[in-house]
């Protein structure tokens, strides 16, 4: 069942010492029963915002309202409305999964004769039975993951924060982790804020996304609706050998500009999308043009971001830690 | 769920890790206990020395380990919640409805339930080596009472560290300190008895004599109420400053709204 509220945030901001702006004057809006990505590269302002909207970090201005409680008035309501699994997944090496669950079901009031009911259901919802009292120590990534989220969820939240939860996971569990959270959101009515530097993530998930860059959100919409502002597909030419790059670029460039995305060839963003195809074919086969690949990429959310920004968001990963080290040796 | 709850839930974690980690078990119970056979053995003819309050050095140093027990208390107490903020744990209990006075609490239930078996232990070797208690049976159970009093005490100074600094690291550099507070106190010799001026004055202005000479008075000297109250009232004295300093610390270190 859908909870009544979602989150509304106006005009949030975070500033720390040294006048550093994390967050700065976010207006953000998520629907019960919504899966909202907050796409970003590492440094942008992701959880500061998850770690204000949860009520760990108070914010310097503007206010925001979880599940219909004010984030700075009512702390201890919007607390037992969310569940949250942050960024490091923060557990006890020493405590077996079982033992974390207890305490964490009886730190939220569940009493005695619930506590070990729900922990055997959430271990069988995450898959962790078999590995329930074993040390946390000895967990994969993922299986730490899964502890992670099954201890978000043990007091029932209507909303769900997950601060990159597959940062560092291997395909498998990715995917596992994908599945749990689409099922919480579609079956239970939860609502998921979403924080990642994944693309293939927010898409895959998020019913919208918000592309957050420097602390501020610079594009929002469902994915189709943001790659439709970009709307134009990129072809990709890769030479076989013996045929140079600028003979297919010169060819490739009537039909749009270089995108600089093909490291083995050459990529151009088409003037009118996926109709130009054909036109490259004739044009490439009419110079005596051997390809090794040829290929067309719909656009992506790194479009958008590029489109944005004027960075890649791999680019934007780099140069945001490059700054964020430079900050950190200037202290 | 009530406070006294949570803190039972948090001690019950604390105990856990503690029961979990040998080094945390072993240090605490064989240092002092080696150091005590070290010590009384090289320094037992400071008996001879006129004044001197017993004719047996084991008698009068086998207050010591009570006491290096108690600083193993700040150490583990300190490096647990430093662990805990440095994984991102305590933001993990700060989105429940724990009660941040329960998480120290908690904390030093934990530390004061492992205080009691180091003092049963430490109680238990002395009275196997032929240390005989003045005070008896009753002696033996305030001799307990004080020791994890004391444990309590330096417990909450490493939470206070902790919670200021988030850093383990930290925590461990405070434990030398302590220690070298522990050797400039009355812990060798009875401070009328030091000869070296400096030294007898530094030992004078150092609670942990009063501590140790509270947990002596028991085993050595019979009911010496003034030194009990001075132990007590250091102890309670650094136990009030300490927790109201981790609270202050936990309440910088938690913002939660």
């Amino acid at each position: 069942m859908k909870a009544a509220h979602g989150i509304e945030a106006e005009s949030l901001v975070r500033t720390f010492k040294g006048d550093i702006t994390a967050v700065d004057g976010i207006d953000l809006r998520v629907e019960p029963g919504e899966i909202y990505g907050f796409l970003g590269p590492n440094g942008a302002g992701k959880s500061t915002t998850v770690h204000m909207l949860t009520t760990l970090l108070p914010p310097t201005s503007g206010s925001a309202r979880v599940a219909g409680f004010d984030i700075v008035q009512e702390g201890p309501k919007v607390r037992s409305a969310i569940g949250a699994a942050l960024q490091e997944a923060a557990l006890d090496n020493l405590l077996t999964g079982r033992e974390h669950l207890r305490l964490q079901c009886a730190l939220h009031g569940i009493s005695r004769a619930e506590r070990r009911a729900r922990t055997q259901e959430l271990l069988e919802r995450v898959g962790l039975t078999l590995a329930a009292d074993r040390k946390v120590g000895g967990y994969s990534g993922g299986m730490k993951r899964r502890l992670d989220l099954a201890l978000a969820l043990v007091h029932r939240p209507t909303i769900l924060f997950l601060d990159e939860p597959t940062t560092g996971l291997d395909p498998q569990s990715r995917s596992a982790l994908w599945a749990e959270v689409a099922r919480l959101a579609r079956d239970d009515g939860v609502t998921v804020f979403l924080t990642t530097q994944y693309l293939e993530e927010a898409d895959a998930l998020a019913d919208r996304v918000g592309i957050i860059d420097h602390g501020k959100i610079v594009a929002e919409g469902t994915p189709e609706q943001l790659k439709a502002q970009i709307g134009r597909s990129t072809v990709e030419a890769v030479p076989a050998d013996g045929t140079s790059p600028e003979a297919i670029a010169r060819i490739l460039e009537q039909f749009g500009e270089q995108t600089g995305a093909s490291p083995k060839g050459v990529a151009v963003r088409l003037e009118h999308g996926v109709e130009d195809l054909a036109g490259i074919v004739r044009a490439l086969d009419a110079e005596g043009i051997k390809l090794q690949q040829l290929e067309l990429h719909a656009p992506s959310l790194d479009d958008v971001f590029l489109a944005k920004t004027g960075r890649s968001l791999e680019g934007a990963a780099e140069e945001e830690e490059a700054e964020a080290e430079a900050e950190a040796k200037s202290q | 769920m009530s406070t006294l709850a949570q803190v039972g839930q948090i001690a019950r974690r604390s105990v856990l890790r503690t029961a979990r980690q040998p080094a945390n078990i072993i240090f605490p119970f064989v240092f002092p206990t080696a150091l005590l056979a070290v010590s009384s053995a090289g320094l037992s003819p400071a008996t001879k020395i006129p004044g001197f309050p017993t004719d047996s050095y084991l008698a009068f140093f086998v207050a010591f380990p009570f006491i290096q027990g108690a600083l193993f208390a700040t150490m583990n107490a300190g490096t647990d919640l430093a662990r805990d903020i440095q994984t991102g744990f305590l933001n993990r209990l700060a989105l429940t409805p724990l009660r941040g006075v329960a998480l120290i609490a908690g904390q030093l239930a934990g530390i004061a339930a492992m205080g009691f078996v180091q003092s049963l232990y430490y109680l238990a070797v002395a009275l196997i080596i032929g240390v005989r208690l003045e005070t008896g049976v009753t002696g033996a159970v305030v001799l307990i009472v004080l020791a994890t009093a004391i444990a309590i005490a330096f417990g909450a100074l490493g939470a206070f560290f902790a919670l200021r600094t988030g850093s383990g690291e930290a925590v461990q550099g405070l434990f030398p300190l302590l220690f070298v507070g522990l050797f400039l106190s009355s812990m060798n010799l009875p401070r009328n008895l030091i000869e070296t001026d400096w030294f007898r004055i530094v030992a004078t202005f150092n609670p942990i004599s009063y501590l140790i000479e509270g947990l002596r008075s028991l085993i050595i000297a019979g009911w010496d109420w003034q030194a009990l109250a001075l132990a007590f009232g250091f102890a309670a004295a650094i136990a009030i400053a300490s927790l109201a300093a981790a609270t202050w610390a936990l309440s910088l270190r938690l913002t939660r709204t």
